[in-house]
Parts: structure tokens; sequence; C-alpha cells
């Protein structure tokens, strides 16, 4: 061996070779980490930007505000029509023609309605007594209107059609200048319910909403107190032997399965099988539960494992039971990991799309709300995310802005679900 | 209690609160404890030493069943606790810990408030009826751990929040609020500073009259201090158990002497 000989003493005010090479390493490494988190914060600004950007519009309304009387004549007259929505429809043109100053004819003022005759129909069968007294509608204009108004349809790219010539746009802007056009924000858009193909201006989230609610509601209370009873069972009881170890494998396994797998199974078990009700946000909720078990398993383990063996050393040494000692002591502790590993699992539920769509829970199914409260889960309706998609894949491109509005209310209850999980995690949190 | 001379201390020999006899353990292969055989002596303490990894926890964990939480853990032999055997099939693990209570080597109280704490114990064993007589316990309880005075004033404040010394006495309070009948204690003070050792080596005294207590030490010092028999463990096996005055100045056993001499260990 050869003896260590102290190197020659050199002064700490001078830096080594080596050390200058770690020092800019590390320089280097923090550059990396600052121009990842850059780069990360830069997109997720354009994220936001072109989402709010393009998802306003769905939030303001392009209406056309007209008074109209509809003596009871007319009345039955278009209730014996074979397109009663048609005639009711002509009627409206017509009180619009009756406050227009300069001349148009009755196709070209039907260009720039939405449909609109189906909600007079409505208006005047839930309100009889209506028939015959002055009612302000204000209703949807065309889509190709709203567009004109938005400044997404100018002029020059306009392409004369059935559906939109030049000398329509002449009339929009007489009629907004008389006050008759005129933009509103769209309460319909969050409280409503889909609309048809044709009628993008009618079209609101709200019944998803509500679909989106009762599964998410199914998907608390069956992953919940399963998947923390697997846990604890697991973690605390069961022996550590081959048989467990596969269990804990394949529960790792699942939580990667690809989401349409979950959708598919659904489809054959719940519906071919057990003949539940299609489209149900009762089915949905099962299928978004067994895709959100694994999730709320792991991260359940991974938080009963946090908590010391002291505590459970402490509670045994009392002669508490196994159980006490779980209940009592290593629970509450584990409690902030476990509703944070929940309200994670129930994010991912609330913006999957790809299991409803196998079993039905596209949009376009429900025209309105769930009449009774228990109904809610059996009637078919959609969820947030799947009538997002249905939007984004219809032909009028007014349901495109549509689909960006939903997005925006689906962010928004994320970003309401994540704060809720900070403020109970926060509120459960114990030091030892 | 500061005075490390060491005294011929009587025992009455004729109460023997626990009985082992031919003790084994094994975790999985491996013989942890081999064929040890000691009395534990009510009203008083009996320290068990030893170096690192000699088996002393392991034996001490036997005494409470323990070590049932380690599914690879087996246990053979006899252990009596006044004369019924703690491994016998109809005894339930969570009632013998009741009377057979344990300190740990680390604080470690429940987060939760010092009340709470020492009440757990009671509540679960269901030793008081009404608020007052919980009440009653608790106070007895931390005045037995020498604790009341200090935390008289502010039971509803977290146990976490206490020193390292009052932490662990508020542990021996929670342990003896449920009145057992032998105390076990893994090295409560290695993790303390000598001022809470002080404290705590006091209390084992004071214990001692009510208990039988059981201490497991890496400090010799403390074992000759606060006990009256002392078993020594070396490799799994018990090599001498006796009087602590005749185990410290007079040992039988060369391995014995040359331990507390500190040629091993």
């Amino acid at each position: 061996m050869t003896p260590l000989v102290n190197p020659p003493r050199k002064s700490i005010h001078q830096i080594d070779a080596r050390t200058k090479k770690r020092n800019a390493a590390e320089a280097r490494f923090k550059a990396y980490g600052l121009a990842a988190i850059t780069l990360g914060l830069f997109f997720l600004v354009v994220l936001f930007t072109t989402i709010i950007k393009s998802g306003l519009p769905a939030f303001t309304r392009t209406a056309v505000a007209v008074e109209m009387t509809l003596s009871p004549a007319d009345h039955a007259a278009a209730e014996k029509q074979l397109m009663k929505t048609g005639a009711y429809q002509k009627l409206f043109v017509a009180a619009v023609q009756q406050q227009l100053r300069i001349d148009a004819t009755d196709d070209a003022i039907q260009r720039l309605l939405g449909k609109v005759g189906g909600d007079i129909r409505a208006f005047y069968k839930e309100n009889p007594s209506m028939i015959g007294k002055a009612h302000v509608f204000t209703l949807s204009a065309s889509s190709r209107v709203d567009a004109y108004l938005n400044g997404k349809l100018t002029r020059e790219t306009l392409v004369d059609s059935r559906f939109m010539q030049l000398s329509d746009l002449d009339l929009v802007d007489g009629l907004v200048d008389a006050g008759i056009i005129q933009s509103t924000f769209n309460w319909g858009f969050i409280t409503g319910a889909d609309s048809g193909v044709d009628n993008p201006g009618g079209a609101g989230i709200g019944a998803s909403v509500v679909g989106s609610f009762y599964m998410m509601l199914v998907v608390l209370v069956l992953s919940l107190p399963i998947g923390v009873a697997a846990s604890i069972y697991l973690e605390e009881f069961a022996p550590q032997n081959k048989f467990t170890d596969l269990i804990e494998v394949n529960i790792s396994n699942l939580a990667a399965v690809p989401s349409i797998v979950f959708g598919i199974l659904g489809l054959a078990v719940f519906i071919q099988f057990m003949h539940l009700p299609q489209s149900a946000p009762l089915v949905g909720g099962l299928v978004l539960t067994l895709m959100t078990l694994p999730t709320i398993i792991i991260s359940t383990r991974a938080a009963l494992k946090a908590v010391p063996p002291s505590i459970r050393d402490a509670a045994l040494g009392l002669g508490a039971s196994r159980t006490q000692a779980v209940f009592h002591h290593v629970l509450p502790l584990a409690m902030p990991g476990i509703l944070t590993g929940t309200i994670i699992g129930l994010a991912q539920a609330l913006g999957e799309t790809a299991p409803l769509l196998l079993i039905g829970m596209v949009g376009f199914v429900a025209r309105g709300y769930p009449t009774g409260l228990l109904d809610g889960f059996t009637e078919a309706n959609s969820a947030m995310p799947a009538q997002i998609y249905t939007w984004a894949a219809r032909a009028d491109s007014a349901f495109y802005d549509k689909a960006w509005g939903g997005i925006i209310i689906l962010l928004a209850f994320l970003i309401v679900m994540n704060i809720v999980a900070i403020i109970l995690r926060r509120r459960f949190e114990r030091r030892w | 209690m500061k005075d490390n001379r060491i005294v011929e201390r009587d025992v009455d020999n004729a109460d023997i609160r626990i009985n082992a006899k031919g003790v084994n353990v094994f975790y999985g292969d491996s013989h942890a404890i081999k064929d040890v055989s000691v009395d534990i002596p009510a009203n008083a303490v009996t320290a068990f030493i030893g170096p690192s990894g000699c088996g002393k926890s392991t034996f001490l964990r036997c005494l409470n069943r323990m070590n049932d939480t380690i599914s690879i853990c087996r246990v053979t032999g006899d252990i009596l606790l006044d004369g019924e055997d703690i491994y016998d099939k109809r005894v339930d693990p969570v009632q013998l810990r009741a009377k057979v209570g344990m300190v740990f080597q680390k604080p470690n109280p429940f987060p939760k408030s010092i009340f709470d704490n020492v009440a757990y114990g009671p509540r679960i064993h269901g030793l008081a009826n009404t608020r007052a007589e919980l009440n009653e316990i608790v106070e007895s309880a931390l005045r037995r751990a020498a604790i009341w005075d200090e935390v008289k004033d502010r039971l509803d404040a977290p146990g976490t929040g206490l020193s390292g010394g009052q932490q662990q006495r508020l542990c021996i309070a929670r342990a003896v609020a449920t009145a057992p009948d032998v105390l076990l204690m893994d090295e409560p003070c290695s993790a303390l500073d000598p001022i809470a050792t002080a404290q705590v080596e006091e209390l084992i005294a004071e214990l001692a009259e009510n208990y039988a207590v059981v201490i497991v030490t890496h400090s010799m010092q403390q074992a000759a201090r606060v006990s009256q028999k002392t078993a020594f463990f070396h490799l799994g096996s018990l090599v001498e158990f006796g009087e602590t005055g005749q185990i410290f100045t007079n040992p039988k056993d060369p391995r014995t002497e040359s331990y507390i001499t500190g040629r091993i260990g």
C-alpha cells in the first residue's frame, strides 16, 4: 500500500478546477430546470388563452328580439299545420317584418333566424294565457349571423349559398342598428340541454353537467369505500404471500389499462349481461368506478404506508386491536393522502370520454333535465366530455365554439375540485 | 438516583410475575432467542442488558406478544403471566397487552391532545363510565408519570408539541393509564438528554412500587442505577441472570465480566 500523503496546502480563497467544474454543472442543471418550467408555463398560457378566446363566443348569444302578438286564430291555424314549428317560425318572420323599416324578403329574414319555431310553440304551450297578448321574444339568430358579428365571417369570405347571401349582411347591419339583433349573455348555454344539429344557438351544456354530476356521485359512493376498504385490508391485514403480490401487481396494471377497454367491458357486462339502461349515468358511473378504483387504491396504500409504524406500535402496545389501531390512528393520519388520491381519481373520471362513447353516453341523447331526483341515475343522459366530443364532430362550425365553451366549463369544474382537494388536505393535515 | 454506587438490594423472590421457561424465537430460519429462562419479580425493576442485536428487545416484545405483528416470527417455550401461559390458544393478545403495557424507544405520542393520549387506553378498555372518572384516571396517570404539573394547564394541547423527555413521560402515563400489571420499557431513555433521562429513571423507580417493570437498556450505568435484577444477553442466549449488585460486582460468567468492563459489545 502506498502511504497517504497530504497534498500541499492551497488557499481556500482560490477555487480549484474540480470545484469550478462542479459549480458549472450545478448552474447548468439549474438552467435546464428553469427552462423546462418556463416552457411548461408558456404552453399553459398558450393553452388557456386559446381555450378562453375560442370558448368565450359560446357564452354570448346573438339574438333576434321582437315583440309579437299571437292571435288565437293564428294559434289554432298553426296547430293544425303538419309542420307546426315551421308555422310558428313564419309567424315570427311576419312579426320581424312588421317592425322592419327596410325592405327584405321573408326568405332573407328566415335565413337570419335559427330554428326558433319550436321555442315559440313551447312558450305558448306553457303559457296559454299569453295568446292574444304582446310578448317580446328573444330568440337565437342563425349561426352565420353569429359568425358575422364575431368577425369570423366577413363580406370577403362569404360565399353565396342558400344559407346566406351578401345582401343578407346589409339586412343584419340594419337590424343591429334597429336594436332587433343584439348580443346577450347566453344563460341557455350553461343551463340548457343539447339542441338539434341545425340549431347551434340553442345548444347548452347544463343537462350534461347534471349527467356528469350523477356519474360522479355513483363513482364517489362506490369507489371511495371499496377502494379504501381494499387498501386497508391489503396494507394492514392481508398476509404477505405470492397471492397478495399477484393482486398488487394486477391493481397497478389496472391503473394503466386504456379507458376504452373499461368502456367495452361496461358495455358487455352492465348493458348486455345485466340489462341496465343504455346511456344511463348509472352505467357510466359504474364503468368509471372500475377505472377510478386502482387510482384510489394505489394512493390510499401509499398514504397508509407513510404513517409511521411507531403509531401502530403505540396503539397495539396499549391493547388496541388491529382494527382499532387502524381506524382510530392510522386512517385519520392517512386521510389527507386518501382525499387527494380520491379527488385526482374523480377529476380523471370527470374528463374521461372514451368509455362513455361505448355505453352510448355521447351527446344529443338528453333534450332536457332528468324528470326526478332518482331518475337522474337511470334516464339517458350525456356527460360533459362526451357532449364536447359530439359538438366538435358536428358540421355546423358554430358548434365548434360550443365545444370550446364546454371545455371552459369542464376546466372550471376540475379547478373547483382541485381547490376542494387542497382545502380538505390542509384541514386534515396533522404533524407528528 | 444520581449515585452510581452499586448496592445490594433485597428482592422478594417469592413473588414472581412473569415466568419464562425455555423460550426460543425464530425469525424465518434465523434463531434469534436461544432457550432463555427468566423470572420477572413483581414490584421490582428487571433490566435486560447486552450488545446490539443480542435479542433483548426481541425477548421483551415476546412478553406482551408484540412479535405477533411480525408474520415470520415464531415463538416456542413457555411464558407464564401469574401462572397462565400467554401463548395459550385462549389468550387474546389484545387483552394481554392491556395487562402488560409497553413504552417504546422513541417517544410516540398520538398526534392528538395530551388528554386524549392518556385517555385512549381507558376508553378502549372501558375503564371509565363517566367523564369524571376518565378525568380522574388521566390525572392520576399523569401524576404517576411525574408530568402532571407541567401539562395540567394545557391538556388540550397536542402531545406531539411537548419536548422529547415530556413526550416519553406522556407515553409512560399513557401506558400506566390502562392499569397494567407489568410495564415493559424498550430503551426508554435512548432518545433523551441526561436531564430527561434522570427524570425518567426516577419515575421508573417510583413505578416499581406498583408494577413489575422490565427495562431494556444499552447503558450499563442505567441498569445499575435503576434495576434490582439484571439479565445479560449475548448472541441470543441468556448468559447470566441475577441480582444487579452481583452481576456488576461479581459476575459468574467471564462473558458478563468482559461486557461490563467494556471488552465486548
